[in-house]
């Protein structure tokens, strides 16, 4: 089968790969017909998360139809449509138990502090990914899920990520009627954070970039009041200035440790790689926020540390909250919400690429090019 | 109590699809810190399911009291770089070296990776991998400077190494240094 191959930082091909075998009797085989590149990827692509062997196939969207299942499976059978959540979760671990889904402890020997996802290294697990013609799924009777009739498989496979992880931002962020709500980062991730924030009572929603093109769809799609932080001077003095001075109630990071936006970071954490990767987002969630407010992160970064202002979390009484999207805990309700015509995924997407151009795809992802927003990789056998 | 002033407000929030369909005081403290008790008194003895029987060689967290029932198979340690993940796998994930040891064996296996290539008589399309069609469709401009910067380099980096060459060598050193 063809599938994404892993060369090196920023360097990616197809390859001609072994077909997926069922390994544990919850395993399932599923032919992939869509599978989208994340902003998570990118971390991957230019080198920052440790224990990235030559070789792996990333791709942790996708969704697809069965091709075969394990003994254990079922409540699946062969020919079903299925999206996948990107956490490998067994449904019944400690952490399972408190729906903890993004942190399940039975499916990455490599590391403890972050559970199973497809496609994304041996520090989680190294499963091959969905980039793929075909995907080995573990613990697929309790992740896979059921695609509805009625659903557009082009907001299907966004329900196996950045939908689930934009509503949690929001849902994290604890947020109250009429409050103020800042997302860093229009990307999809942010995107959805800013279009659910309003599904939680949110007043005001702001959101902050440096593309123009993402901000002008952020600002229809969330709906939103949308900045571009290379324009304004100090980005925590223009949010405590539009907020009578107090901050926002919540603040989101929807950037992670691919950011822009400060040089010392870039250095740091970009280039030299003595932090893991660029706070600067982070660093301004933390600093905008008001007292006692509440500062939820779902941008990733790697596993060492980073530079940011923890003295002012202690000195304004912050809470941060966090956490890889428990994706199957929250596709009952948002699949509601897409049925209810409350969000709409697939408006995100702007390139449908075929898997064979996988380079070109996360080049264009990568640097943004042609107004990039989400990319859907299309496998021949699709 | 919120942070917003009314005239502040500059969508009206009545016009907004769903607006405040979720909303729930109820939600603070909010997931994750809400589901905390879901599993009271739970120790590590839950019940598993089924082991994953694999020959392929596993990594593993020394934070980890026994192996996680599935695990990928793909990729197993290999090589030089497969050594030195070896040893940071003796370091916990607190371990500032664990990861340094792993970001290092990534370069190696890059390495590893083209030997591979020209191993089986493939010499890898590095600017192809890197996407420079898309460059070129749509970031002329852009792939114009970075193939000038890169002359320069080049160029320079020749000067250099070709000045170095005429020099005595330097009496080498014993330490190993990763290249990260
Ligand atoms: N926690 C989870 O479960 C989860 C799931 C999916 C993605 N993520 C993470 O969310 C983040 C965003 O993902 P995405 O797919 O939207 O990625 P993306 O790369 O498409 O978007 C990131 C956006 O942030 C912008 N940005 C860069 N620096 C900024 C700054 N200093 N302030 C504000 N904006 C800035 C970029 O211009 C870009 O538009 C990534 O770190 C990704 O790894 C987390
Ligand atoms: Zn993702
Ligand atoms: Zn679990």
């Amino acid at each position: 089968m063809l599938a994404m191959d892993y060369r090196g930082p920023y360097r990616v091909r197809v390859e001609e790969k072994k077909m997926p075998r069922i390994e544990h009797p919850r395993d399932a085989i599923v032919r992939v017909t869509r599978s989208c590149i994340c902003g998570s990827d990118l971390h991957l692509y230019h080198g920052m998360v440790p224990d990235t062997r030559v070789g792996t196939t990333f791709g942790h969207e996708f969704c697809g139809i069965v091709e075969e299942v394990g003994d254990e499976v079922t409540n699946l059978k062969a020919g079903d449509h299925v999206l996948v959540p990107f956490n490998i979760a067994c449904g019944q671990c400690h952490f399972c138990k408190q729906g903890l889904f993004g942190n399940c402890h039975e499916s990455n020997p490599q590391a403890t502090a972050v559970g199973g996802i497809f496609g994304y290294s041996h520090t989680a697990g190294g499963f091959q990914g969905g980039q793929a013609e075909y995907a080995r799924v573990p613990y697929a009777d309790f992740g896979a899920t059921l695609i509805p009739d009625w659903m557009d498989p082009d907001d299907a496979v966004l329900l196996t990520d950045v939908v689930p992880t934009g509503y949690q931002a929001a849902e994290m962020g604890g947020i109250q009627k009429g409050d103020t709500v800042v997302i860093f980062g229009a990307g999809p991730v942010g995107l959805m954070a800013a279009r659910s924030a309003w599904l939680f009572g949110a007043g005001r929603v702001i959101v902050f970039d440096h593309l123009e093109y993402r901000l002008e769809f952020a600002r229809t799609f969330g709906p939103a009041e949308v900045y571009n932080f290379k324009e304004v001077d100090d980005v925590v003095v223009f949010m405590k200035k539009t907020t009578d001075g107090l901050g926002a109630d919540v603040a989101i990071d929807a950037v992670g440790g691919d950011a822009a936006g400060n040089a010392l970071q870039w250095l740091f954490g970009t280039k030299l790689k003595l932090e893991a990767g660029n706070a600067i987002a982070l660093h301004w969630a933390i600093n905008s926020v008001k007292k006692g407010g509440i500062v939820s992160i779902v941008g990733v970064y790697g596993p060492t540390g980073n530079i940011v202002p923890i003295g002012n979390v202690v000195n304004k009484g912050l809470t941060l909250r966090a956490n890889q999207a428990s994706v199957k805990r929250l596709l009952p309700r948002l699949i509601d919400h897409v049925k209810a015509g409350r969000i709409n995924p697939k408006a995100m997407i702007t390139h449908r690429i075929p898997l064979e151009d996988i380079a070109d795809a996360y080049h264009m992802f990568s640097a943004k090019l042609d107004n990039c927003i989400k990319p859907v990789l299309i496998p021949n056998a699709a | 109590m919120n942070a917003l002033t009314g005239n502040k407000t500059l969508v009206d929030t009545s016009s907004v699809t769903g607006w405040a369909v979720d909303a729930d005081p109820r939600n603070d403290p909010t997931y994750p810190y809400r589901e905390r008790d879901k599993d009271p008194g739970l120790t590590s003895n839950w019940q598993r399911p089924p082991v994953q029987q694999s020959n392929v060689e596993i990594l593993q967290s020394i934070e980890h009291i026994r192996r996680p029932a599935v695990f990928g198979t793909a990729n197993p340690p290999s090589g030089v770089s497969g050594m030195i993940r070896r040893v940071a796998f003796r370091y916990s994930e607190s371990n500032w070296m664990h990861w340094l040891l792993l970001m290092g064996a990534d370069r190696i296996n890059v390495v590893e990776g083209v030997v591979e290539d020209l191993g089986r008589g493939k010499v890898p399309n590095i600017p192809g991998e890197m996407g420079v069609r898309a460059e070129w469709k749509h970031n002329k401009k852009g792939l114009a400077t970075k193939v000038a910067v890169m002359a320069a380099i080049g160029v320079g980096a020749y000067a250099l190494f070709s000045r170095r060459r005429t020099r005595q060598p330097a009496p080498s050193k014993s330490v190993t240094r990763l290249e990260l």
